[in-house]
């Protein structure tokens, strides 16, 4: 029988087997951040344990790093410690770090692709459960919790019990100002906030296809949304364009090599899946969620739904309590809801096509009165391309603030926050309660409806303009 | 780690779906370098809210939280386990939990334990009829016992003897020391380094 791509990959990292355990997997690389770190490298060091391969471990500083007046200390001193602290761990244990004010700083799962340090074939991990983004260059990548990043640090190796296979196909081709951030919102309202628990999905089909790299990592991201472990695509010629004349790109000698490696890894015809779920790209339309969380869902120019319209009992009383706590009434348009704060960047969004991308639809024109439009750059290298570009001046002209790079209000640690009762359009990932800070209301976006929504006021399309 | 074989406590009925884990520790309270001192994040939005099953004087002594399904989805946070274990809890039962949030609470020491909804459903009515109820949870029998009925509830072989003998994890790994050195050999010499830098 066939394998699945993600199975290939499993096989080729077991270190060791043995019936009833779990197996123990190799680690390719290992990104760390300032939040998830502290607590594992005392664990080290309580144990008088080194790190085994510095040299597949990078870190960089971006979940409390602020995003104005990043040449002057961080203001908050508990932000500060924990920065602190990862230096102080990154120079004892001899780990690259890629520190605030450094070309390469940025958003853990921006500055490895861009680097090249994020291939196919590999297994990453990281403190963060949108490592996910990793997958869509074939690599089978997930996020761990602080006990497990100790646990990579010191033996290189995760044991893992097998996970299950979904495939999820996207058959057909997006219309304009349709988006793979609209593919992967539409796949999380349809299967639900649990449907790809304990599944490692594999994205197929001709839309996928038709992807650049980009937006590919866009929905391999927020796989984790829709409760999976880790989602990839099989590499093709766009991934290898991609990865092509990056930093760490494998050198010419290396490079053939490489790529014949990288070619036989695909899912083969006769694969056994576990659950497929068919999506059709040709009806997808621009979508929004309403609630709070990533799976309620509906496309952008429907009405907010009523909790009578669930059939299970858990389904109606979520969407009670997040209907009151989003502040909305049922059946009112999408589009009549005023926004307060739109949010461009992050993990999800924050790469220079999502940013090419928002300003096409902003040129010109100036953001609503009263809005405020945050722009933060996935990374710093992102930041310095896009000024580049001038699209800097295209947001400032707008009226739009252009930030230093890091997670931002996509999670509200630094002091990017919204305000109890405001109510932000956001190209991130998550819209639980409080997650852009406490009493804040989030609706999930692509970065073309961000655009749009900041120049209406109101959650809006570029069609709408 | 401590080993955990049975326990036997009070419980809180959380009747609550999708619990993520922004909502059981915020972010704001991830900022410590410690393990502990996180009881004060669990739940911290909810409990500004005096009538939060949280908040109610006949469950400050639980030790067990009962919870609706896909509680701890969301973020990869391990604060959150810590957030539970450091405010008393020594266990949660749901049917359906976060893949990572699981992952995490089985290596802290926090048992995780899946039920049916109906049996999440029986033990908050039982609860609120009797928040003195005692609720054990024998992890040798991987049973619940609870008002004169038994529950079994399933968890692997492997993860079932790792808890019961407290052990941790990278202990266990090393013991395979050498089987990593041999696939360290073997590795392909294009798989990429991240040192030295490169840019
Ligand atoms: S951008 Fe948001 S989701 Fe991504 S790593 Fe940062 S905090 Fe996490």
């Amino acid at each position: 029988m066939g394998k699945t791509l993600a199975q290939k990959i499993w096989e080729d990292h077991v270190v060791h087997s043995a019936p009833g355990e779990p197996d123990l997997l190799y680690i390719d690389l290992h990104l760390i951040h300032e939040v998830t770190s502290p607590q594992a490298f005392d664990g080290l060091r309580l144990a008088g344990r080194k790190v085994r391969r510095p040299d597949l471990t990078i870190a960089t500083e971006d979940h409390n790093t602020p995003t104005i007046d990043i040449d002057k200390p961080i203001a908050d001193p508990i932000s500060k410690l924990q920065v602190d602290t990862l230096r102080k761990n990154a120079a004892e244990f001899g780990i690259r770090l890629h520190s605030l004010g450094d070309i390469e700083q940025g958003i853990v799962h921006v500055v490895g692709p861009q680097l090249g340090i994020t291939q196919p074939g590999m297994t990453i991990v990281c403190g963060d459960s949108h490592t996910s983004t990793h997958g869509a260059f074939g690599a089978l990548a997930f996020g761990i919790g602080t006990s497990e990043v100790e646990h990579v640090l010191a033996t290189q190796t995760l044991p893992q019990g097998k996970p299950k296979m979904m495939a999820v196909n996207v058959e057909g081709t997006l219309r304009k100002g349709v988006t793979s951030k609209d593919i992967i919102l539409a796949l999380i309202a349809k299967i639900g906030t649990g449907g790809g628990q304990g599944y490692v999905i594999e994205y197929r089909g001709s839309a996928i296809r038709a992807l650049s790299m980009e937006a590919r990592m866009t929905i391999c991201n927020m796989s984790i949304e829709a409760g999976a472990r880790a989602g990839l695509i099989a590499p093709d010629q766009v991934t290898f364009d991609y990865i092509k004349g990056r930093p760490h790109a494998p050198e010419s000698g290396e490079w053939e090599s490489a790529v014949e490696y990288w070619k036989n890894l695909y899912s083969d015809s006769d694969a056994q899946f576990d659950v497929q779920v068919d999506l059709d790209a040709n009806t997808l339309s621009p979508f929004v969620t309403w609630g709070t969380n990533p799976g309620q869902g509906v496309p952008l120019d429907s009405n907010i739904p009523a909790p009578s319209d669930f059939a299970d009992e858990a389904s109606r009383n979520a969407a009670e309590r997040a209907l009151e706590y989003m502040g909305l009434q049922a059946h009112t348009p999408l589009k009549s809801v005023k926004i307060d704060t739109v949010f461009l960047g992050s993990c999800t969004n924050g790469r220079i096509e999502d940013l090419r991308a928002a300003a096409e639809v902003i040129k010109g024109k100036k953001i609503a009165a009263g809005l405020r439009m945050l722009v933060v750059p996935g990374s710093a290298r992102v930041r310095e391309q896009a000024q580049r570009e001038g699209l800097n001046k295209v947001f400032l002209d707008a009226g739009a603030e252009w930030r230093e790079a890091g997670c931002s209000m996509c999670l509200g640690m630094n002091p990017d926050q919204l305000k109890p009762g405001e109510r932000s359009a956001s190209t991130s990932n998550r819209n639980f309660e409080g997650r852009q800070g406490k009493g804040g209301r989030t609706h999930l976006v692509s970065p073309l409806v961000a655009a749009a929504t900041a120049i209406r006021g109101t959650l809006s399309s570029p069609d709408d303009l | 780690m401590k080993a955990f074989i049975s326990h036997t406590g009070t419980a809180v009925p959380l009747r609550r779906s999708n619990v993520d884990t922004d909502q059981i520790i915020p972010a704001q309270y991830l900022k410590r370098v410690t393990r502990s001192g996180f009881e004060d994040g669990l739940f911290n939005a909810w409990r500004q809210d005096p009538t939060f099953v949280l908040n109610q004087p006949q469950y400050k002594s639980a030790t067990i939280l009962v919870a609706g399904p896909d509680f701890g989805t969301g973020s990869s946070r391990e604060h959150a386990v810590w957030a539970l274990q450091n405010y008393g809890f020594e266990v949660v039962i749901s049917p359906r939990y976060g893949d990572i949030f699981r992952n995490n609470s089985l290596k802290a020491g926090l048992l995780t334990v899946i039920v049916a909804q109906a049996v999440v459903e029986e033990l908050w009515d039982a609860i609120e009829a009797n928040p003195a109820l005692e609720i054990a949870v024998d992890l040798a029998a991987r049973e619940l016992r609870f008002g004169g009925k038994n529950v079994r509830f399933d968890l692997d072989d492997y993860t079932r003897w790792r808890l019961m003998e407290g052990l941790d994890d990278i202990g266990l790994t090393l013991r395979n020391v050498d089987s990593i050195a041999t696939y360290e050999e073997k590795r392909p010499a294009f798989k990429v380094k991240t040192l030295p830098a490169r840019s």
